[in-house]
């Protein structure tokens, strides 16, 4: 007989354990869930990465509608429940529905909390929670707020590394001595701050707040030592209290949390909790593994298959910004009959602690090198006798037993009962059983079938690794993407066997690695002619029958086959002789149509081919160029009137706009590139949606890259600031040129960054001085051969003549004769 | 004026790039003419049967060229556009003299229409 099972909350844990129950009995209950939160269950983990813009509501959704409707559950969005009536059995919302239950799961998580500091109600002020929370962030980022982070925890240093993706100047106020304290020692700590410092992130220790400030909104903080740190967003990530309210007014025996046993089940054999807000043992958790631990219990419960209870075990710590690698579990604490065993490599960042008592590891923190941090938790988990491998244990698992292992032996050497997955509690043996049995070959078929790396995705290194050992050659954690059927390589592959082997031409390409068609096609003609370009400037001559139409006569082909032709207009800045001669080139072509594009300058459009090299003689004439509106290179730099005429311009921002436009113009770049530089933060030139933006501040220049409007739109992200307008355009030149040399052909820049990632990009052109200049300096040597200007060749040199007028006119009379 | 169309003279085999092509004009509209990798030479209308893009615009590889404004590709000894997308463009037959002289035949038929 199916039984009314009534859920409160529809947080991760409740939503697990609804996957277990309908896998264990799928028509035991009919299910109805009350959620306070608007929206279906996701994974709230990965608020980080939405709110950095890594990723989207959409990617972190676990069950979308869809999943309800199938598993006929209802779900009643944006309904906080307000009362248990533990003798009616029923549950009623704020809403005013009444549900009648005939076993009920109480999921309500926890609640943020608010230090009640003066100021704490102030608009401005938010906590980290929810996905409102971070919409609520992300659109504070959009005016460009500067943003305070109390709290230097695990949530508020993924709230203030977000913040800071999103380009707001931030200040993390942390009240002990050193960041992450509970999970970190002081020496990992410093580490951590280090890499936060470097990334623009400011981090204040031992700041005790004592008011926010403000009168409609927030305006401040201001510590008890009297420093005010001004701000227009107040993030408070302080902690969480296990949301029991609820619980204890329906009489439940409530602690800090809501009590249960180890089956998950309350001082009311009909009600179960479990999640963020239950105590156990004594315990209140706020990490997920523990929680769906707890989820698989309360499932077999309800599914009347009950099995061995929940017991506690330690969960490993993991910071998720985008490259900080860290790792702690375990107690560190010192005391005077452990042992501690530590490495340090300073020159990389790295710094390792074990702390040991009786020849067992008790807690181990790893930082800047995290890899053997699973092999280390299971030590620890299982009490493993280390007094062996005292010696070299420090040096991780390929230093046991004689000489070093590669990470592949290491992970093959692992016992089935090595935890892989942290967050879903998922080891070794449970992994490769599924790959064989279910015919597994890809990560995503793991991820759906085992939830390895489905998480956090922290481990989905491991998960490879494993996936190796098991397929053998049948895995390839790369497989890559074919640039095209004439290969079987992938783009990275050519970029780089074109360097290493030295290949010099198409034909020299197609030879030595083996293209399979005679003479490529119209996908990978076009990527090998800009791979050599870009590495052989100077030698490689260009192949122009490798390019696109628009490239190769340098006009944008319009759907009628007539063409258009957008000059230069540096900066966007113009004049009254430029605007005569388009005026007088228009009148002269009987040109159709005229336009302002979207990158401040002038698009004619419908010219006749055969009319192209007479209309940029003139335009050459009147001293224009062409404005590479057809090019993967450099499109517009677009810029705003700055301190030439603006009342809050804080730079010459128009100036450095033309002087980027006239020193890059000509480069090709795997895709187009779209610049622009805005004078304030105010942002007129709409810096922030741009492959490269520069935004001037007092203080010097912000640069921006990564932004996109188009098919996807994102807003950029913050390389490093400079002093300096020479500094910006070393900057932004090397940036290019490493992009020119990395980036697979038609991938912008948005896409190079995803691939490659911040800190490579950070370490060659923000970090290291002689780097930056190494490729700064190839970007000027190579634009010596690029700075040509395409319409002059045409218009007066003859350059591809053949391209303008027929070859032939064949009358009626020599037709038909 | 005879049934038969005739050989007309459309210039040199020089004056096509490899791997490109060239357009001459025609009672019939502009036909485009292909010079391959390997010297073979080809002449189709040049209108895609897509939505008309000018083929003579396209990048030439193999027997094949692509179309500049959509991507189709089309074979170009018989017109047929390859792939899962479907379409014929008209093609020419087209002569290379021993010397490197070109010379097309445009159909009879189509001529009288087209000078009617
Ligand atoms: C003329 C112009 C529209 C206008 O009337 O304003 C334009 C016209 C075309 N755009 Fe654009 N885009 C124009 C500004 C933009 C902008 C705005 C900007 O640059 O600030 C964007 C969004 C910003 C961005 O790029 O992120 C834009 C995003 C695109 C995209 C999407 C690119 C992407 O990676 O998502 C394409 C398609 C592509 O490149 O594959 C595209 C492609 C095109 C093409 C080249 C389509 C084509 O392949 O034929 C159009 C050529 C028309 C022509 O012959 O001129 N256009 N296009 C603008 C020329 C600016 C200039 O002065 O050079
Ligand atoms: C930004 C962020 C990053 C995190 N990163 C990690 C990480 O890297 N690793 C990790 O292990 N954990 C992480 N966590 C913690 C993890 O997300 C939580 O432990 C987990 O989501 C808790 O699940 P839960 O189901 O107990 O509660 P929640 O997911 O909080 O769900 C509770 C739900 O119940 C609703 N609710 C509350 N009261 C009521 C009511 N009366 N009626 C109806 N609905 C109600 C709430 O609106 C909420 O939607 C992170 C948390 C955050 C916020
Ligand atoms: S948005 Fe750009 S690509 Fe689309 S029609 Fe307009 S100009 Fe063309
Ligand atoms: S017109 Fe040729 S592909 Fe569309």
């Amino acid at each position: 007989m199916t039984q009314k099972l009534v859920v409160v909350g529809n947080g991760m844990a409740p939503g697990r354990m609804l996957e277990h129950l309908f896998e264990l009995a799928p028509d035991a209950f009919e299910v109805t869930i009350f959620n306070a939160e608007p929206r279906v269950n996701y994974d709230r983990i990965m608020l980080s990465p939405v709110l950095s813009g890594e990723k989207s509501f959409e990617d972190i959704v676990i069950h979308g509608d869809g999943w309800y409707v199938s598993h006929g559950v209802t779900l009643h969005k944006g309904h906080r429940v307000v009362a248990i009536d533990r003798a009616a059995k029923t549950v009623t919302s704020d809403k005013g529905i009444t549900a009648p239950y005939d076993h009920l799961v109480i999921a309500t998580g926890s609640t943020p909390f608010i230090p009640p500091v003066p100021g704490h109600t102030l608009p401005g002020v938010l906590a980290y929670r929810d996905l409102d929370d971070v919409d609520a962030m992300i659109l504070a980022a959009q005016s460009r707020a500067k943003a305070v982070v109390i709290g230097g925890g695990l949530l508020g240093l993924e709230a203030a590394a977000g913040l800071r993706a999103q380009g707001l100047e931030v200040t993390v106020l942390h009240l002990m001595p050193t960041l992450m304290e509970r999970q970190l020692d002081p020496a990992a700590g410093f580490l951590l701050q280090r890499a936060l410092e470097k990334r623009g992130i400011e981090v204040i220790c031992n700041a005790n707040t004592e008011e926010v400030l403000g009168t409609t909104h927030v305006e401040g903080v201001k510590l008890k030592d009297g420093r005010v740190i001004p701000a227009s967003l107040v993030v408070m990530a302080v902690g969480i209290r296990p949301s029991a309210g609820l619980a204890k007014d329906a009489g439940l025996a409530v602690g800090r949390g809501i009590h249960v046993d180890d089956q998950l089940v309350t001082s009311d054999e009909s009600i179960s909790a479990l999640g963020e807000c239950v105590e156990l043992d004594g315990r209140v958790y706020g990490l997920v593994a523990p929680l769906y631990q707890m989820a698989e219990v309360a499932a077999r419960r309800l599914a009347g298959q009950p099995a061995e209870g929940f017991r506690h075990s330690d969960t490993p710590t993991k910071l998720k910004v985008t490259g900080i690698n860290l790792y702690s579990v375990g107690d560190f604490a010192d005391a005077p009959d452990r042992e501690e065993i530590v490495l340090r490599d300073a020159s990389a960042g790295v710094y390792k602690r074990l702390v040991v008592k009786d020849n067992r590891i008790l807690g181990a923190v790893l930082y800047g090198e995290t890899a053997d941090g699973g092999w280390f938790g299971d030590l620890l988990k299982k009490g493993t006798d280390i007094a062996e491998m005292r010696d070299t244990l420090i040096f991780g698992q390929s230093y046991q037993g004689g000489s070093p292992l590669d990470p592949m032996a290491a992970v093959a050497a692992l016992g089935d009962d090595a935890e892989i997955c942290g967050c879903n509690g998922v080891c070794k043996g449970k992994i490769t059983s599924t790959i064989t049995t279910k015919g597994l070959t890809t990560l995503d078929d793991v991820r759906a079938h085992t939830k390895a790396s489905a998480s956090c995705g922290s481990c989905t290194g491991l998960v490879e690794q494993l996936m190796s050992v098991t397929l053998g050659s049948a895995f390839n954690p790369n497989a890559v993407k074919p640039m095209c059927g004439c290969t079987t390589l992938g783009h990275g592959d050519v970029r780089r066997l074109i360097k290493a082997k030295g290949l010099k031409s198409i034909p020299a390409v197609m030879q030595e690695l083996e293209w399979t068609t005679s003479c490529g096609c119209a996908k990978c003609r076009p990527a090998l002619n800009y791979y050599l370009l870009a590495d052989w400037p100077g030698e490689y001559q260009d192949d122009k029958q490798s390019r696109f139409i628009n490239e190769r006569v340098h006009a944008n082909i319009q759907k009628d086959g007539t063409y258009s032709v957008v000059p230069r207009m540096w900066g966007g800045m113009t004049s009254s002789a430029e605007l005569r001669a388009i005026a007088d080139v228009v009148d002269k072509f009987a040109i159709p149509a005229v336009k302002c594009t979207g990158g401040q300058r002038i698009d004619m459009l419908g010219v006749k081919k055969e009319d192209l090299p007479a209309v940029w003689a003139d335009l050459n004439a009147a001293g224009m160029v062409s404005g590479a509106a057809y090019a993967k290179g450099l499109r517009t730099v677009k810029t705003c009137v700055g301190t030439d005429w603006c009342r809050f311009g804080t730079q010459d921002s128009t100036g450095l706009g033309i002087r980027l436009e006239k020193f890059m113009w000509g480069s090709w770049t795997p895709a187009k590139l779209k610049m622009a530089v805005s004078g304030c933060p105010r942002n007129c030139a709409e810096a922030t949606c741009k492959d490269i933006g520069v935004i001037c501040v007092d203080s010097g220049y912000d640069i921006h890259f990564a932004g996109a409007a188009g098919l996807d739109i994102h807003g950029t992200q913050v390389l490093c600031h400079v002093d300096t307008e020479d500094e910006a355009v070393v900057v932004i030149a090397a940036l290019t040129q490493l992009y020119r040399e990395q980036g697979h052909y038609l991938e912008r820049i948005y896409k190079w960054l995803k691939r490659v990632g911040m800190d490579s990009i950070r370490a060659a052109v923000v970090d290291d001085l002689e780097k930056r200049q190494a490729y700064f300096e190839r970007f000027v040597f190579s634009q010596q051969f690029a700075q040509v200007d395409p319409w002059a060749e045409r218009a007066s040199k003859g350059v591809a003549s053949h391209e303008f007028k027929p070859m032939a006119e064949i009358g009626f009379r020599e037709a038909a004769e | 004026m005879t049934m038969q169309g005739a050989w007309a003279a459309i210039g040199r085999l020089d004056d096509i790039p490899r791997r490109g092509a060239r357009c001459v004009t025609s009672p019939l509209g502009r036909i485009a003419v292909f010079r391959t990798m390997d010297d073979k030479v080809f002449a189709t209308e040049d209108r895609c049967p897509h939505k008309g893009g000018p083929l003579s615009q396209g990048i030439v590889h193999g027997g094949s060229v692509t179309c500049p404004l959509h991507s189709q590709v089309i074979a170009l000894d018989t017109g047929l556009v390859q792939g899962p997308d479907e379409g014929r463009v008209r093609t020419f037959p087209v002569r290379v003299g021993a010397d490197g002289a070109l010379e097309i035949l445009l159909e009879a038929e189509a001529f009288r229409e087209a000078a009617e």
